[in-house]
Formats: structure tokens, C-alpha cells, sequence
């Protein structure tokens, strides 16, 4: 791999038993790991072409641990990087070779479900799922829903600000949270939010959420619960052309109709999940529209007439409705198994995360078909066509020599088409390590280095997750430096009063 | 003699920080002005009117986005996306007339730098969870760019989230852009009367633990319950909004009906007198009277269970209302001169929240804690987070807390 990683700090390297000796001195029992063997798990996450064993895995169990840890950390300048499930796909919990692994996953409980107030408060290492399950009793659940939420925590998500199919109407994780410990790198235990809405201060929280590790640890999470909606049904239109499946998207939206879900997948999607999960694709389409529609019983049967009537305008090869839960959860069954039924068809396949405003999606997947020429790579696409947030799956052999280089190649071409449109380089699975050196693509740098200072307002020896999102680091003093120049009123002509 | 400094452009904007930054002079960040008498006053010699930045530049209605220079008036946003069936979700807010000025005067950059929402705010968000992009230039003279035009975003951090409710402490916002969302088909309210405090916490309670999507629910006591729009008759009003399609709205008025009986007797709005009703909620209208306009006013958000025991605590010659489902805490007080801060942030230090006084005269804004304040760790991480934007401190310096 030609991934650039802060090198390793021998002189910490050469303390490793020491600090070994001192973490066990505040997580007892199994909660480090130092062996190499039992190290091993953690070496990678969701971004399995990048691994690197870390120097100790420590798995604290109390929020006093944590902060000790960190404590210790900071005042002997060691590296830590964060971990929840480890499901990230853009390499963000990838170990250092000189850093302290901090496993969140013993953070495992719920600790309250409030149901007066539709809240719940739990620890980071609860699954994003087991929230929803907690509560699913009463008919809440916790909307955020990527697609790892069996396995992936709520701690994760908070870093990675995570989304899923229903975040057009719901909201991605900053818009469904109240609330959270954490710990800063120097041990201090700070808390954000509670129980109520909006920060009465600076909104630190929504800042956090999204920042990848690398401004404090999360402890407990104070999560919004929603009612279940009444019921959902679904439509599965199947178009001749790409074009004609974003126009309907557009006609849709602008009837003012903000479906619970709106995925498209294009043909070489259709046939490989169509293969594999028999779910009914038609397969003389080149592109598949799923519409969810959610909320009371009259609203959904309103607007599935309306959609469908809307979609009877636009160029449409087949347009079917569910008729039952098994049929809407069939239409689906396809759709959640791309990922799966990509990786049938291919030895490999590298998932890409893109957004772009919805219009441009004719002119990206023509260039993306030219490029997949151009690299003799195949390439599948699953699109949250709603909100823009493009997976193309590039298909490639890593055992074939030369392969998963000219792939992430032509991954960080796509990427860049994305920001070329006007889009982002990532819709919800982080920067990480994946797409740090393109993001320069989309901010010069000063506005890195922006973001950077605020890194240092919070970590101001840069220990914390270094090596992810930013393609260069600069210590904080050197960004904290200021040349002002010009005494005079540069500016004679601007009018004054 | 206070020098105003006017720019046309975000070039012009770098010029002034800069000139304010080599001449060590601070700077009041001022967009219509709307909103001027919320916060510490701040000693600043030379203001930097950011109104001349006017113009929407991109509205794409299909893409739910909407581009515009941070000093446009906000009613002229507004109108444009009506006009396309179309709204800001998060129901931004009016401060002037409960500050004693003109309604619809405030800017965009002033509506999100002020974190502003509405009823909705349950149901849709706050302006921070609608603002997807921004250039701003920094208290270095830097131009710098956040966020994007699309709403799947999780490239670098969420910076929009840092300006929005920054009162303009942090960075000079030049540019933003939003999301827009369908504006609702139609609307209806259902009010339920005569419900004390904590009665009408859990018949709210109730309707937002129901499936039918309310997307707005305050109560309305007795004392103020007059002073609002649309209502059908006197005393004390719970109010239930729901709003969408036309046959939704239709049916889950009926389901909500059921859910609010057991509570007591239960009334229903049409569409204008709802619309007029939530209007001078979102507006805290009751508050914007003559006769109580020099009370001292404290917006409290807590947990909505809990706010009427915030409510309880306080002096009964004190006015307020519910919204958010009673986590909205309006509350007026009866002296001019004396906001009672500490009994104040002792009751909702009590239950969990936090109190802003969003109006006394200045000398008392100079005289207590107008936002709500931090413990020693929290104020540190606050003060260096400012630093990293404006490490001179020349943006409304002092306007949140003292010495930040």
C-alpha cells in the first residue's frame, strides 16, 4: 500500500512494555491485549485492504478507565486511536503501529429508555440495532439505519455520522441526537447536551458527530427515539434508461413528496442482486427505482397513488406496488443484499461513497461506464437517489498483481467526479484513511488548515486518531501562528457610514 | 462614534477583518441588525454590516437546495421558496417584535448564526439541521469554505453546525446554503382546554408517543392563553398540530382526537386560525405586548416532561408558556430590572436544560450571565474552540461570555 502513515515513534515503541505495564495498572484482567495473536482481530476494519497491528488494544469497561487512559496517554505523548464494531469502511479505526487501540466495545449497555421524554441513553458499544430492538416494545425505535446496524455501535455512529436508506426523512445522526459524555485527550470528562434540544452554548456536539475519532472518546450517547410509523408499502419501478428514473425522482420530490426511502440500482446491480436474492427484479431495465412510503395507513395509500401516477408520466418499462409485508420486504431483501450479491459475482469489490446533486447522475454514471472502459474494471451502482449519496462497487481481483492499485485509482476518479459536479467526496462513510489524500480535491488548505486548529482546540499534541482526514498534518502551534500585515484601510472604497 | 464598515463582497469582508485585525480594533458582526439586543453587549468601536451581502444564488426546488449571500433578508428567502410550494422546515423564528422592532427584518446569516427554529423544531430540526454549506471568513482574514450544496455530507467536520447558534463569535458568514423541504399540503390543530401545566405535559406526551406525527404541541395557560392568534375561546389551551397531505391530515386528526379525550374536552382549528395560532407561538407573541415588553424574558429548553416543574419554581407573578412539547420554556418576569437569573438556572439546573435571557435591558445583559453558563472544563474547550476561529478575539467579543 502507498498509504503515507505518521511514522512510528521508536522512542515509544521502545517503551512498549512499560506502557503495557502501566495501562494494565488501570484496565485489570483481559481488558489489554498485547499479545500478537490476540491482537490480530484488530489489525483492520471495514477497509480490509489497509491492516496494522497496533501496539496494545485496550477494551476499558467505566468511563473513569477511559479517562485515565487518556490521561496517560497524553502526558506520555502515545498515540490512541478509537474503535467501535469496527464496521467503518473508510478505514477510521485502522491501528497505529505506535498507538494504543481503544476497543469501546465493553461500553455494551442501555441505561435508560425514556419514553416521556422518547430518549434513550446508552453506552457507545450498544449495536445501532439493539437500540431500536430496546424499545421496539413500546413501538419506538432509533431511526438512523445504516446498513452495518447489526453490528455496527451507536459510538461509531456518532463518529462517523452515520446515515442509512430512511435518513431522507429522518435525518442522518446529527439530527437524531440529544446528547453525550465524552473524553477529551487529556482526561477530562466533558458532557454535551442531555435531555433537551440544542446546545445552550456552542453546538460542540453537532461538531463532534462526524469527527471520526479524532476529538475525544464518546462515553454515552443520548439518543432521540421516534414512534414506529404506522405502516409502509412500497413501489418498484423499473426504467429504460437512467435519465428516466432521476427525472422521476425529481417529480416526485417536487410534488412535495419526501418518501421514507428512495433507492436505485442500476443494471449491473439489478442482475447481480437478482441472481442471488430472487427477489422479482425486472431484468430488461436499465435502471430500478424502490419508493418506501411510511406514516399512518390513509397518508400511504394517498401518496403511493400519487407516486405511482407520477412514475405512469415518466418512461417506465414496470411499476408494481406492494401488495403485502412480504412483497414491500422482498422489494427490499434485493436491495439490502447488493452489497452480498456484488460480492458473488466478483472476487472482490471496493465500495465507493460519493454524493452529488440528483441532476448530475446521468452525467456521472456515463463517465463512470467510460472509466470502467478506460480500467477494464466493472463497476455496480446503488444510489440513495433521494438525497444523492452514490455506492458505485468497483469489481476487481486483489490476488490479480496490479489490481486493487489501478481500483482505488479509479475509485478516487469517481470521487473526484463527484466533487467536479458539485459534490462531496463522502455522503456517509467518512473520510478515514480511504479518502484523505483526495481531500484536497475539495478544500484548499486553508480551509484544512481551519479545521485543523479546531482538531487542535481539542487535541493539542494531535495524539488522538492521527493519520485520518487530513492529508497532512501540522502541529498546532505552527497553525496557531499569524502574520498580519497592513496597518492602513485597505479598502478606501468600501462605503462607510 | 461607532464606524460602520459596509462590504459588497466576501473580498471586501477579508479587507475589513484584516484592517480590524492590524489595528487590534473589534468588530460588531451585525447582518440586519434584527437581533442586536440579544447577548452581552459588546465594546467594539467599528461595525461590520454584513446586509450589503444580499442575493439568493442558486434555488434548485427539485434538489431541495438553496444558495444565497448571508445577508439576504430572510422574509425574501422565505417568499421565494413558498412560491415553489416550498419552506424552511425548521420554522425560523421572528425576534423582532419581542425585542421591541419591525417584524420580517432579519438576514439569513442572522437566522442561522442564531440557530433560530420554531414549533417544528420537535418534529424537523433547528436552522442547524438545515444548513448544508458556508463561506465564511475567519477572525484571521481567511476566507474559508464548509459543508457543500448536498445533504449527505461527512467529508471534514460539520463546521455549519459550530456558526449556527455562534451569534456571530466565530466567523464572519458570507455565503450559505440550505435545505429547503415541501411546505405542507395543509394543516389542522387540535386543542385540548382548561389543562393545568403538568396535565397538558402528558396529554403532549401522549400525542407525540402516538403515530401521528404531531409537529407541533405547546400549551397555553390560563394568564397568557388571550394573547395568542387563532384560538376558539378563553383559557388555558393545549395545542396539537398536524400538518401534511390532505387525507393524512384527515385521519390522524381523528387518531390524535382519540389519544387526547381521555385529557379533556377537545376543539379543532381549520387550516387559518391554526397557521395563525402557530405563527404567534413560534413568535412568543403573548411576550411582544406593550404592557410586558420591558419584562425580562428567558427562553429554557429542558426536557419536555420537566418544564413545567420549571415553571413551578419561579415566582407566580411570572408569565409563560409551553412549546416543544413543554421542553420550550418561555418565561417573562415580573420586575423590568430583575431577570432572577439565579433562581432561574437553579430550577433548571434542577431538572437538566439550560436558560438564555434573550431580553433585559443592557445593563442587566452586562450585569449577569445572558447564556447559559459553562463548568470549568466546558469553558475552556469553548474558549479555545473560539480561539481556533478568531484567536484575537474581535468578533462580538464578550456577546456569549465574558472574555470569549
Amino acid at each position: 500500500m502507498s498509504l503515507q502513515i505518521p511514522p512510528a515513534d521508536r522512542a515509544v515503541l521502545d517503551r512498549r512494555e512499560k506502557i503495557v505495564a502501566a495501562l494494565r495498572a488501570i484496565v485489570p484482567g483481559e481488558g489489554v491485549i498485547a499479545g500478537e495473536r490476540e491482537m490480530r482481530p484488530f489489525e483492520s476494519d471495514g477497509l480490509t485492504a489497509y491492516k496494522q497491528l497496533p501496539m496494545v488494544v485496550v477494551l476499558p469497561e467505566t468511563t473513569e478507565q477511559v479517562s485515565q487512559v487518556l490521561a496517560y496517554c497524553y502526558a506520555e505523548g502515545i498515540k490512541v486511536v478509537p474503535r467501535g464494531a469496527g464496521t467503518s469502511l473508510s478505514g477510521g479505526a485502522l491501528p497505529l503501529e505506535d498507538g494504543v487501540l481503544l476497543g469501546m466495545a465493553k461500553f455494551n449497555r442501555i441505561l435508560e429508555i425514556d419514553f416521556e421524554n422518547r430518549l434513550a441513553v446508552v453506552e457507545p458499544g450498544v449495536t445501532n440495532l439493539a437500540v431500536s430492538n430496546a424499545a421496539a416494545h413500546a413501538g419506538f425505535y432509533y431511526a438512523p439505519d445504516p446498513s452495518s446496524q447489526i453490528a455496527c455501535t451507536i459510538g461509531g455512529n456518532v463518529a462517523e455520522n452515520s446515515g442509512g436508506v430512511h435518513c431522507l426523512k429522518y435525518g442522518m445522526t446529527t439530527n437524531n441526537l440529544l446528547g453525550c459524555e465524552m473524553v477529551l485527550i487529556t482526561g477530562e470528562v466533558i458532557r454535551l447536551g442531555g435531555k433537551h434540544l440544542d446546545a445552550g452554548g456552542y453546538d460542540l456536539l453537532g461538531i463532534v458527530t462526524g469527527s471520526e475519532g479524532l476529538l475525544g472518546v464518546v462515553t454515552q450517547v443520548t439518543v432521540r427515539l421516534l414512534k414506529m410509523p404506522e405502516t409502509a408499502r412500497a413501489l418498484l419501478i423499473g426504467f429504460p434508461s437512467s435519465e428516466d428514473a432521476g427525472e422521476c425522482v425529481g417529480k416526485i420530490i417536487g410534488a412535495g413528496i419526501i418518501p421514507g426511502g428512495m433507492e436505485m440500482m442500476d443494471k449491473p446491480a439489478i442482475h447481480a442482486v437478482e441472481q442471488f436474492v430472487h427477489a422479482g427484479y425486472p431484468l430488461d431495465v436499465e435502471a430500478l427505482l424502490i419508493v418506501e412510503l411510511d406514516g399512518p395507513q390513509a397518508e400511504v395509500d394517498h401518496l403511493v397513488a400519487r407516486v405511482e401516477a407520477l412514475a405512469r408520466q415518466c418512461r417506465v418499462v414496470s411499476c408494481k406496488v406492494s401488495a403485502s409485508e412480504d412483497e414491500r420486504l422482498l422489494f427490499w431483501a434485493g436491495r439490502k443484499a447488493a452489497f452480498p450479491a456484488v460480492g458473488r459475482i466478483s472476487p472482490d469489490y471496493y465500495c465507493m461513497d460519493g454524493t452529488i446533486p440528483r441532476a448530475k447522475l446521468p452525467q456521472v454514471l456515463k463517465r463512470m461506464r467510460e472509466l470502467s472502459d478506460k480500467y477494464g474494471l466493472r463497476v455496480a451502482n446503488v444510489f440513495h437517489a433521494g438525497d444523492g449519496n452514490l455506492h458505485p462497487l468497483i469489481l476487481y481481483d486483489a490476488n490479480k498483481p496490479g489490481e486493487l492499485e489501478k481500483t482505488e485509482e479509479f475509485g478516487a476518479e469517481i470521487l473526484k467526479l463527484c466533487v467536479e459536479v458539485g459534490g462531496v467526496l463522502t455522503g456517509e462513510h467518512g473520510v478515514g484513511v480511504e479518502k484523505r489524500d483526495l481531500m484536497p480535491a475539495m478544500f484548499s488548505e486553508i480551509d484544512l488548515n481551519q479545521q485543523q486548529r479546531l482538531k487542535c482546540a481539542f487535541d493539542d499534541k494531535g495524539l488522538l486518531n492521527p493519520g485520518k482526514v487530513f492529508p497532512q498534518l501540522h502541529r498546532c502551534a505552527e497553525l496557531g501562528r499569524m502574520h498580519i500585515s497592513g496597518g492602513k484601510l485597505p479598502f478606501p472604497d468600501i462605503p462607510r457610514f | 462614534m461607532t464606524d460602520t464598515l459596509k462590504p459588497r463582497d466576501g473580498k471586501d469582508v477579508e479587507d475589513a477583518v484584516r484592517f480590524a485585525l492590524a489595528n487590534d480594533k473589534p468588530l460588531e458582526l451585525v447582518g440586519c441588525g434584527s437581533k442586536r439586543a440579544i447577548g452581552r453587549p459588546s465594546q467594539t468601536d467599528l461595525t461590520l454590516d454584513l446586509s450589503g451581502l444580499s442575493g439568493i444564488t442558486l434555488y434548485e426546488p427539485e434538489e431541495l437546495v438553496l444558495s444565497a449571500r448571508a445577508g439576504t433578508p430572510l422574509s425574501e428567502i422565505e417568499a421565494l421558496v413558498e412560491k415553489h410550494g416550498q419552506e424552511l422546515a425548521f420554522e425560523p423564528m421572528d425576534y423582532g417584535p419581542l425585542l421591541g422592532g419591525k417584524a420580517g427584518a432579519g438576514s439569513i446569516g442572522g437566522a442561522l448564526a442564531a440557530n433560530l427554529s420554531g414549533p417544528r423544531r420537535i418534529k424537523a430540526g433547528a436552522a442547524r439541521d438545515h444548513f448544508l454549506g458556508a463561506s465564511v471568513v475567519t477572525g484571521r482574514g481567511e476566507t474559508v469554505k464548509t459543508g457543500g450544496r448536498v445533504v449527505k455530507n461527512v467529508t471534514g467536520y460539520d463546521l455549519c453546525k459550530l456558526l449556527a447558534g455562534s451569534w456571530g463569535t466565530l466567523a464572519a458568514m458570507t455565503d450559505i446554503t440550505l435545505k429547503t423541504l415541501p411546505r405542507a399540503e395543509t394543516e389542522s390543530t387540535l386543542i385540548v382546554s382548561g389543562l393545568e401545566d403538568a396535565q397538558a405535559a402528558a396529554a403532549m406526551a401522549a400525542a407525540m408517543g402516538s403515530p401521528c406525527d404531531v409537529s407541533g404541541a405547546g400549551h397555553l395557560p390560563d394568564h397568557v392563553a388571550a394573547r395568542f392568534d387563532g384560538l376558539p375561546g378563553p383559557g388555558a389551551a393545549t395545542c396539537l398540530r398536524v400538518e401534511g397531505f390532505a387525507p393524512s391530515v384527515a385521519h390522524r386528526k381523528q387518531s390524535l382526537a382519540a389519544v387526547l379525550k381521555p385529557f379533556g374536552p377537545v376543539a379543532v382549528l381549520d387550516e387559518k386560525n391554526s397557521r395563525a395560532l402557530w405563527r404567534s407561538v413560534r413568535d412568543a407573541k403573548a411576550f411582544t405586548f406593550s404592557d410586558v415588553l420591558a419584562r425580562p424574558l428567558w427562553r429554557v429548553s429542558t426536557a419536555p416532561s420537566r418544564g413545567h416543574e420549571i415553571a413551578a419554581m419561579i415566582s407566580p407573578a411570572a408569565q409563560m408558556f409551553y412549546d416543544w412539547a413543554g421542553g420550550l420554556v418561555w418565561i417573562a418576569m415580573p420586575s423590568p430590572q430583575e431577570p432572577d437569573a439565579a433562581a432561574i438556572r437553579r430550577a433548571v439546573a434542577s431538572v437538566g436544560g439550560h436558560a438564555t435571557l434573550i431580553r433585559a435591558p443592557a445593563a442587566v445583559r452586562a450585569a449577569v450571565d445572558v447564556f447559559p453558563p459553562q463548568d470549568a472544563g466546558l469553558a475552556a474547550l469553548s474558549k479555545r474552540v473560539k480561539e481556533s476561529f478568531d484567536p484575537k478575539g474581535l468578533f462580538n467579543p464578550g456577546r456569549m461570555w465574558a472574555g470569549v
